[in-house]
């Protein structure tokens, strides 16, 4: 494979020199033509991260590369206007004093005035906004503002492109859509981006690989897959949905959960915190199963699934089932994992974290 | 924070270390020296100026003419607000216009009608052949204050009374209260910041008026300080009267900062979507209207009229045009450079403030405040003696009273430019940056289109208010400088009011269009057109 196009080394960041650092030692590289998420909760240093690779923050460590031409680094700092890198923020900051044309060509430095009209209309038509040039960005929709922004981002043609939370203005309706067609976009122009969000569905459907953050660092790097699959830490499990945790008692391959004995995704010894997502559970018969048997204590209908909430021994344990298997609550069941459960890191789980559901994750604004 | 550090960020921030050196330098190297000047006469001797009967009876006077003012414009402002925002009283747009009219009356103007219009001479004499004793002292002084002033109170009260949490007041009669006490009990007392600011703004107006006093010939330290210079010039006494003065306005701002800090930690978001009810004032309404009009007589129709009717007095006897045109080309050439160096010295204080906000930059940003705070004849006699001490060719030159008057209208200028950056949000530049722009084409690609209809209304501001400003120009003015205040305050002093009539009409006319603009940006913030909300 060839050289990544974004790498990002041990990146310090700190606001004053006795302040903690915002972003501590962070490192990643995004391949070209990759989408790559980092996604975190509010306040994690996300967002600090994709204004270090811009250039707006100076790093206080470490080095960031964009094809292996180093634009921070110990005595080095190029200017923001002097990095082929785009970016497209939260509020899309176009410029009100200009038309939607004008906005687009002001990227274009250097061309003559008819190459950059010409420009900015095939950036402009790419997003699907010919008709629009000549109105001014606070009469248009917050979706078409959206694709302005993109258009101008796009127009110069930077090497990478910078997405800060680019969907959150939208309403959800709208969210959906257009993150498809920005997808699209990017992936048939073959642009490489890094895109920053706390919202977990979005990092999982847009990215093609996403780092979940922390607290100034990351917890995990992988697909979308692996991260929700096999999360890492009981903060990354948590982060990407709703999960049930186990403390059980490891040995090799297998470990004893209030599940039952259950296969493990590594083999451990000892006092393990496992997490097992919903749907790698099923319900069956208790006459029949092998599983442990609990008490049904609420069912939530979605239409396409139905989500259980089961008690065993005390605890309770989350089940998503299709929806043609039918329990009321007060029903006797038993609950049997279908796949291997998941070892979570030491380092964050706490032993007296309690086994059964993880509670839903605090929404955001 | 060490030194180096200190240099560190004023190198960083060059832009804004140069007008916040040129603002306090130029307002407190002044007074400081005058401090050193008065520090320079012998203890005894001081001693003897400063404590006497006079001093008291000077502080007496300045206060309770203060006070009696604060009263007065209560008097006038409460009610008015009440009207136009709490009532459903047709033609309430009318009545806030007439709360804001007075503005294009300054004081002089108004104690010039007062004068005019009472004693042997005065039109009512004249017309009606009503022979009041004319208008003076005490009395003469809190009239002309008060009805010149109150506008001040009334734009701060009326906008405390459209941001009233109207829930408040409906628990309280749910509570079984009636109307005047849930008035009394609840909504005077979240009325009480609005009191603060507004009265605070009246006072330093009391305190720094010249123009009411001296033609009033009421005994306060404004007037103290223009006999000083005026006739037997004690420069000792006059520095000690000054600098008394000055104590006095630092202690009414620590009072008002104390009493606001207070006030202000009790109070809670305001999430008031809801606007309150309004009133029905039936037959009331009447009473009302009678009201309006009576304030609206006094304070607009009357100096009005009074200009109106001597300026045929003076028709009669021939306009004297060419000295009209000298004064206005004399005002307008002090006025426009003042308002352009103003405006320059805001910018990079409100930039500072916006994009960087934090206790440092906030006191940067009062500093803008200082010029306006300390009274102008203060103000303009300390330029004196600095100016006659240190930089001799500075004095009596133009360059000195337009660097006065942008010290002391600096604070007018900072506000627009600062509603105007919060149009153009920093995220604008790095955009800008981000396509390929240095700091300073991003500032200037983007920034600067969006701030300049801010910077625009600051110079309209600042020239308006120079236009019509008495005690710097009385001061400081070149030698045979006239402006539009000086001839319209000289004739009037010396019961000219014919001739003071023409220079009176230019003063309100240039005024009127102050409050236009006032106006026409108070719209605009109210309701902002809503293609502009995005």
């Amino acid at each position: 494979m060839s050289s990544p196009i974004l790498s990002v080394q041990n990146l310090t960041k700190r606001f004053g020199p006795a302040a903690s650092p915002v972003v501590h030692e962070v490192s990643f590289e995004v391949e070209d033509g990759e989408i790559f998420s980092i996604l975190g909760p509010s306040g994690c240093g996300k967002t600090t991260t994709l204004r270090c690779v811009a250039g707006f923050e100076e790093a206080s460590a470490g080095t960031i590369a964009v094809r292996d031409q180093t634009l921070s680094g110990p005595g080095v700092h190029v200017s923001p206007d002097a990095r082929d890198v785009g970016i497209v923020f939260q509020n899309y900051a176009l410029f009100p004093h200009l038309t939607v044309r004008e906005n687009v060509a002001f990227g274009l430095n250097g061309a003559s005035d008819a190459e950059r009209t010409a420009r900015a209309q095939e950036a402009l038509e790419m997003v699907g906004l010919e008709g629009f040039e000549d109105r001014r960005p606070q009469h248009l929709s917050g979706g078409q503002q959206q694709r302005v922004a993109l258009a101008r981002t796009l127009a110069p043609e930077p090497d990478l492109l910078l997405l800060d939370e680019p969907f959150s203005n939208l309403d959800a309706l709208l969210r959906q859509e257009t993150r498809q067609e920005v997808r699209e976009l990017l992936k048939s122009k073959g642009m490489s981006a890094v895109f920053v969000t706390h919202n977990q569905e979005e990092a999982l459907s847009f990215a093609d690989r996403l780092a979940v953050m922390r607290g100034g660092q990351l917890d995990q790097i992988g697909t979308p897959e692996e991260v929700y699959y096999q999360p890492r830490t009981l903060f990354v499990a948590q982060f990407l949905g709703r999960t049930n945790l186990l403390l059980s008692q490891a040995a090799g391959p297998e470990a004893d959960t209030p599940l039952g004995r259950v296969g493990l995704n590594e083999p451990a010894e000892g006092t393990v915190l496992v997490s097992m997502r919903p749907e790698h559970l099923a319900l069956e018969a208790p006459e029949t199963s092998e599983g442990t048997v609990g008490t049904v204590v609420g069912r939530a209908f979605k239409g396409h699934d139905i989500t259980y909430r089961v008690c065993c021994e005390g605890s309770e344990y989350l089940v998503h089932t299709d929806n043609r298997q039918f329990h009321e609550p007060g029903d006797t069941v038993a609950v049997r994992p279908l796949e291997p459960a998941v070892v979570l890191e030491s380092r964050s789980t706490p032993a007296e974290v309690p086994s059964g559901a993880t509670p839903e994750p605090e929404p955001e604004e | 924070m060490t030194g180096a550090r200190v240099l560190d960020t004023i190198r960083d921030r060059w832009y804004v270390a140069i007008p916040v050196a040129v603002a306090v330098g130029g307002v407190l190297i002044p007074l400081v020296y005058l401090l050193l000047r008065a520090f320079q006469a012998d203890p005894a001797t001081l001693w003897d100026l400063v404590v006497r009967g006079r001093t008291l009876r000077l502080l007496g006077n300045t206060v309770g003419l203060t006070v009696g003012v604060l009263v007065g414009t209560s008097v006038l402002a409460l009610p008015l607000a009440w009207l136009t925002t709490r009532t459903a009283l047709p033609g309430r747009r009318l009545l806030t216009l007439l709360g804001v009219l007075p503005l294009a009356v300054p004081g002089y103007v108004m104690a010039y009608a007062l004068m005019a219009t009472t004693g042997e001479y005065g039109t009512l004499a004249q017309t009606l052949g009503l022979v009041v004793p004319r208008l003076s002292g005490y009395v003469g002084a809190w009239m002309a204050l008060s009805l010149s002033t109150f506008p001040y109170l009334f734009l701060n009260l009326r906008t405390a009374f459209l941001g009233l949490d109207s829930s408040l007041e409906e628990s309280a009669q749910a509570l079984g209260r009636g109307r005047w006490r849930v008035f009394v009990q609840v909504v005077l007392p979240q009325l009480r910041p609005a009191f603060l600011s507004g009265g605070l703004l009246v006072a330093l107006h009391v305190l720094g008026d010249f123009g009411v006093v001296s033609l009033m010939r009421y005994d306060t330290f404004s007037y103290a300080l223009y006999i000083q210079y005026a006739a037997s010039y004690d420069r000792i006494y006059a520095a000690c009267l000054a600098l008394m003065l000055l104590v006095l306005t630092g202690a009414i701002l620590l009072l008002e900062a104390r009493l606001l800090k207070g006030l202000l930690f009790h109070r809670t978001e305001s999430g008031a979507g809801r606007t309150a009810a309004q009133y029905r004032l039936g037959p009331w309404r009447w009473a009302g209207y009678a009201f309006a009009a009576g304030v609206a007589g006094l304070s607009v129709l009357l100096p009005a009229g009074t200009v109106g009717y001597w300026m045929a007095d003076s028709t009669a006897s021939g306009l004297p045009w060419a000295s009209l045109g000298a004064a206005l080309w004399d005002s307008v050439s002090a006025s426009a450079p003042a308002a352009v160096l103003a405006a320059l010295l805001a910018l990079p204080v409100a930039y500072l403030g916006v994009r960087h906000p934090s206790n440092w930059t906030r006191v940067v940003e009062r500093v803008a405040y200082l010029g306006y705070a300390t009274p102008p004849l203060a103000f303009a006699l300390a330029l004196i003696v600095f100016s006659l001490g240190a930089v001799p060719f500075a004095y009596q030159t133009l360059g000195l009273l337009v660097m006065a008057y942008a010290l002391h209208f600096m604070a007018e200028a900072v506000g627009p430019v600062r509603s105007a950056l919060y149009q153009a949000p920093p995220h604008l530049e790095e955009a800008a940056r981000s396509l390929g722009r240095s700091p300073l084409g991003a500032f200037v690609s983007v920034t600067f289109p969006l701030v300049r209809r801010g910077l625009l209304v600051s110079m309209a501001f600042v020239f308006l208010s120079a236009m019509k400003e008495l005690p710097l120009t009385f001061l400081l003015a070149p030698i045979g400088f006239e402006t539009l205040a000086l001839n319209t305050w000289s004739y009037a002093e010396e019961a000219m009011f014919g001739q003071a009539a023409p220079y009176a009409l230019t003063i309100m006319f240039v005024s009127a269009l102050f409050v236009g603009v006032l106006l026409l940006r108070e719209r605009a913030t109210e309701h902002p057109a809503s293609a502009e909300r995005a």
